[in-house]
């Protein structure tokens, strides 16, 4: 039996119609039955004890911070049958690069097996006062480093719509936790498609919310400019909910928007009538899947049918999204993961003696070859003499980049319209020797990342039996009028109940 | 170290020996060589948080008890700028003349060690807080000769944490309560030519520092270091030599005796034909000589890149007006005022605004004594009460002596109620007795009989005892020994136990060795 919706399963709780406990004891019963096995999907790194996190504000919180800096929780009273209780009772699955007490947080890395954070991110903390129950964390690449769920410390997760098949990266332990129905939604991170790619590959709804829109205090960090908590719904309803839950301002990330959190599900039957739908001509190459083409035609047909006009544009810099990204996010990371050095917490090699040697062996035996590429990759591009030619030139871009959308905008397109991801799941293990293939499942994705701006995907169909993702991308803070066209999308395929 | 031959000039010279403690320093007897420094002054400030969270820092406390997830570096954790510290930091800058950019960039300086938990220090680089400022510095006995030294740039940054090596046997240990908390780094343009120079320029830097209150400037507890760029070069030139860094300067005088220890250092390299080379010197305080640390050729490229948890800093024109309107009363303008306004001798004025407590105190006396000379209780702050606080060790602000009553005390000196000596006495009681408040000068004088005694009969009858016991000084006095004066005064105030009024002793201490 799959998850209850959350909506449903909140209006419930709220009702008094059900238990609590009841959806979350379910939740965990079904993730132990999907994750069991050679064959089980194995989309959870831990789960919780079903007792354990009942209490939506844990006793040992962070220490408090100076009033000017309190960082004001909504709602932390909870008291059943409150209105404020938008998730009351719902199961949701956590990313194990998101900071929680009773749980361990990995990152899926050697480095941090085991490793217990002291205090909980923002949105878990949101999400518990807001009345949701953390089931348990789930499996990503490591540090968010991946495109397939496969750069596990802890192994990979299968997509659970085929099983040989990778469920995409790095948020893919969420993502496939919403598709085998464990839960009606989950969270992830997002640096470059973190969520978006992996919603497309398992077929369930992936946004990733505006630069700032969502706290990143307490997500393990991988490139800070870039990184963005977001949801995953077996709906666009639902993935709306848990975002709206976790959405405002939060004064312990400086980079935290001073807005409250948007009325999104007041907004999502708003659909798309009189809008302007951009399809931007260098997401659909004339090399592109015709079966995704095809896929992605449908799409704007139903967006027509809706009463959008669709007009072709024109983003000239997207080719040179792929290697901006890389040398950003990769400086970023060389620096965001220095910190893992042995010294105070994490895997210490036992052999080392000098400082040096702890260094040299904890990294070595800690990370991963992919990170281990990435921290090299980043270290160079900041280095002296080429710095300017890397680093400084990708900044340069990343404007260009960002420009292209704003033009767009200011041509009066509201939204845009591109294939998520340019193949549907790959079977384990065919793109693990060949990361600039790795690399290449992010083209459509990272511009979103690169420019900040809010971005979605919905389930658009099958292509080659598998499931196809079509992205949706709107102008910062423009989440409402994103997630209506995306229910609009969703209904017209005959989703999202 | 062994330069190459082909220090032309250096061939006659005798390659002078690093000079060791003790001896006078004598870098360039010929004068042929001068010294180029400049400093790099690292600055606590004394917020109540640390510079991007709320911890309280706290010198001397239990290792690692004032650390957060923040601080630590823990993962998912994230900086919040702390706006006292860019509040305080902007009155720095502002006190040594420097521009305030209303936009500043904080900067990750990357680079791996135990005491940096992150693996970076959150600095400023390109775009620092504030550049271009001046300090006219004073030197000489009455501070009349000045020199400019220009500040290239205030910028803030937080601190590491300790790393302790010996605490634990064959380990080094971290203490991470310093992490994070703000700093202000100071960087001069290389204006400074002599260890002397450098010594009057950090004492004025303190001195501002202090009036500003932006920091507890004291060195022991690291709160201000200091590390040293000096290279050499022949007199007249207008090119730099090769520099070397000094490290580990734990003391002014420190910095002062490790610049004399590197220029002759350097002197007696290039006279005997060598080359300075370009490298990083730990000062050993104990042994009195420099170490390299590490050459340039293996030093760090430290990846700065604008750090993308930090928006950058925004500060209004209003902001700054605010900051600069609100800054206090610096040394410099504060001695000119006091000349002018107390009428005192640059000397006193340099004295006495040498730090702000003591100007404070010295003008809380001027107030409540105000039908009194302010020279008079010049006098009387830098003499008696400096002394009391020197056998001491204390500030003067620490004696437990309250302006009013120091006032009080000089009230009755000018009324003549009591004489200066007994007052001095007094001073002592009531430092001794921490007592120092109104009320208390007029009860010890009254306890101890300390009262003045102007009474005619009672002075007669002391002159005439003192005079009786002293025949043969009266009789030389009398054959013109005119000196003997001081003998007998002193004689008599002995008799009274200092009572006596003086002026009153010598009228008639005088007609009588004269009538008679």
């Amino acid at each position: 039996m799959r998850a209850a919706s959350a909506l449903e399963t909140a209006r419930r709780v709220r009702a008094g119609e059900i238990p609590a406990d009841r959806p979350l004891e379910e939740a965990l019963a079904r993730a132990r039955e999907a994750d069991a096995g050679p064959r089980g999907i194995h989309a959870f790194l831990s789960l919780s004890d079903s007792g354990a996190n009942s209490h939506p504000e844990p006793a040992s919180g962070p220490p408090p911070n100076s009033d000017s800096r309190d960082a004001r929780e909504p709602g932390s009273a909870a008291d059943d049958g409150d209105p404020d209780l938008t998730l009351a009772g719902v199961p949701v699955a956590v990313k194990d690069n998101l900071c929680t007490l009773e749980l361990p947080t990995t990152c899926a890395s050697r480095f941090l097996e085991g490793y217990r954070s002291p205090y909980e991110a923002t949105v878990v903390r949101r999400l518990r006062a807001r009345g949701g129950r953390v089931v348990g964390k789930t499996n990503l690449d490591e540090f968010g480093m991946g495109s397939s769920t496969e750069n596990s410390a802890f192994g990979p997760t299968r997509n659970p719509r085929d099983p040989s098949r990778v469920p995409g990266g790095s948020s893919g332990g969420s993502a496939a936790a919403v598709a085998a129905g464990v839960v009606p939604c989950a969270l992830g991170s997002d640096t470059g498609g973190s969520v978006r790619q992996p919603a497309a590959l398992c077929g369930v709804v992936g946004v990733k919310p505006t630069y700032g829109r969502v706290s990143r205090y307490g997500l393990v960090a991988f490139a800070s400019s870039l990184d963005q908590v977001g949801t995953f719904g077996a709906s666009v309803a639902d993935a709306a909910l848990l975002l709206e839950a976790i959405s405002g301002h939060d004064p312990r990330d400086s980079t935290s928007a001073p807005l409250p959190a948007p009325d999104l599900m007041g907004h999502l039957d708003d659909g798309v009538a009189g809008k302007v739908v951009g399809i931007p001509v260098e997401y659909v190459p004339d090399s592109l899947d015709p079966e995704i083409r095809a896929r992605m035609d449908e799409a704007s047909r139903h967006l027509a049918e809706a009463g959008a006009e669709i007009r072709r544009v024109s983003l000239p810099h997207t080719r040179y999204a792929v290697p901006t990204y890389y040398v950003l996010a990769t400086a970023e990371a060389s620096s965001n993961l220095a910190r893992y050095d042995g010294v105070r917490f994490g895997v210490r090699s036992p052999e080392a003696r000098a400082t040096q040697e702890v260094y040299e062996a904890s990294r070595t035996r800690g990370f991963g070859p992919e990170v281990v590429r990435r921290i090299i990759l980043g270290t160079f591009g900041l280095s002296a003499g080429y710095h300017d030619q890397y680093y400084g030139r990708a900044q340069r871009v990343r404007a260009l980049i960002a420009r292209d959308f704003r033009r767009v905008w200011a041509d009066g397109v509201d939204v845009l319209l591109t294939p998520t991801s340019p193949t549907p799941a790959f079977p384990l293990g065919e793109r693990s020797d060949d990361p600039v293939s790795m690399y290449l499942s992010d083209i459509f994705t990272v511009t979103a990342n690169l420019a900040g701006i809010p971005a979605v995907s919905v389930p658009a169909g099958t292509t080659h039996g598998l499931p196809c993702g079509a992205q949706l991308l709107a102008p910062a803070w423009h989440e409402a009028p994103l997630l209506a066209a995306a229910r609009t999308l969703e209904q017209s395929l005959g989703g999202g109940a | 170290m062994t330069g190459r031959a082909g220090g032309e000039k250096g061939t006659a010279a005798p390659a002078a020996a690093p000079s060791v403690a003790g001896v006078e320093w004598h870098p360039d007897p010929a004068g042929e060589m001068e010294a180029v420094i400049g400093l790099e002054i690292h600055v606590q400030l004394r917020t109540r948080e640390k510079l991007f969270c709320a911890d309280v820092p706290e010198f001397g406390v239990d290792p690692n008890t004032r650390v957060c997830p923040v601080c630590l570096g823990l993962p998912g954790a994230l900086p919040v700028l702390n706006r006292e510290a860019v509040e305080l930091a902007m009155r720095a800058a502002l006190g040594f003349g420097c521009t305030i950019h209303q936009r500043s960039v904080f900067e990750r300086k990357n680079y791996f060690y135990p005491d940096l938990p992150k693996g970076y220090q959150i600095s400023q680089f390109e775009e620092p807080l504030a550049t271009g400022g001046l300090l006219e510095v004073r030197m000489g006995e009455d501070g009349q000769e000045t020199f400019p030294v220009r500040i290239r740039r205030m910028h803030l940054e937080e601190d590491a944490g300790k790393s302790i090596h010996d605490r634990v046997p064959d380990r080094t240990a971290v203490d991470l309560n310093r992490t994070g908390t703000p700093l202000v780094e100071m960087v001069s343009e290389p204006d400074l030519r002599s260890p002397a120079q450098v010594r009057a320029y950090l004492d004025q830097v303190k001195r501002i520092l202090e009036y500003l209150d932006v920091s507890d400037c004291n060195m022991e507890e690291g709160s201000l270091r200091v590390d040293a760029n000096v290279s050499i070069r022949p007199r007249g030139s207008r090119e730099l030599g090769t520099k070397t860094e000094l490290k580990n300067l734990n003391s002014f005088s420190g910095v002062e005796r490790a610049l004399e220890v590197e220029i002759a250092r350097q002197v007696a390299l290039v006279r005997s034909g060598g080359q300075v080379t370009h490298e990083t010197l730990l000062w050993d305080e104990r042994r009195q000589t420099v170490r390299s640390m590490r050459s340039k050729e293996d030093s760090q490229d430290y990846r700065y890149f604008p750090d993308p948890d930090l928006p950058p800093v925004l500060v209004s024109p209003a902001w700054i007006q605010a900051a600069r309107d609100a800054l206090p009363e610096l040394p410099e303008a504060r001695r000119t005022r006091f000349v002018e306004a107390y009428s005192l001798p640059a000397y006193d004025a340099g004295v006495l605004t040498a730090r702000r407590p003591l100007a404070d105190f010295y003008e809380a006396v001027v107030r409540a004594h105000s039908d009194g000379d302010a020279k008079e209780v010049a006098n009387w702050v830098m003499g008696p009460v400096l002394a009391l606080a020197n056998t001491r060790s204390r500030e003067v602000e620490a004696l437990g002596l309250e302006p009013e009553g120091l006032a009080e005390l000089l009230a009755l000196v000018s009324e003549g109620r009591v004489n200066r000596r007994a007052a001095r006495t007094i001073l002592e009681r009531m430092v001794e007795s921490g007592a120092g408040g109104a009320g208390t000068p007029e009860a010890i004088m009254e306890a101890e009989g300390l009262a003045q005694v102007s009474d005619d009969g009672r002075i007669q009858e002391w002159v005439h005892e003192v005079v009786a016991a002293h025949p043969d000084e009266v009789a030389r006095f009398r054959s013109g020994e005119r000196r003997l004066q001081g003998f007998f005064m002193g004689e008599v105030m002995k008799r009274s136990r200092g009572k006596a009024d003086p002026g009153e002793v010598a009228r008639i201490l005088g007609a009588r060795l004269k009538g008679v």
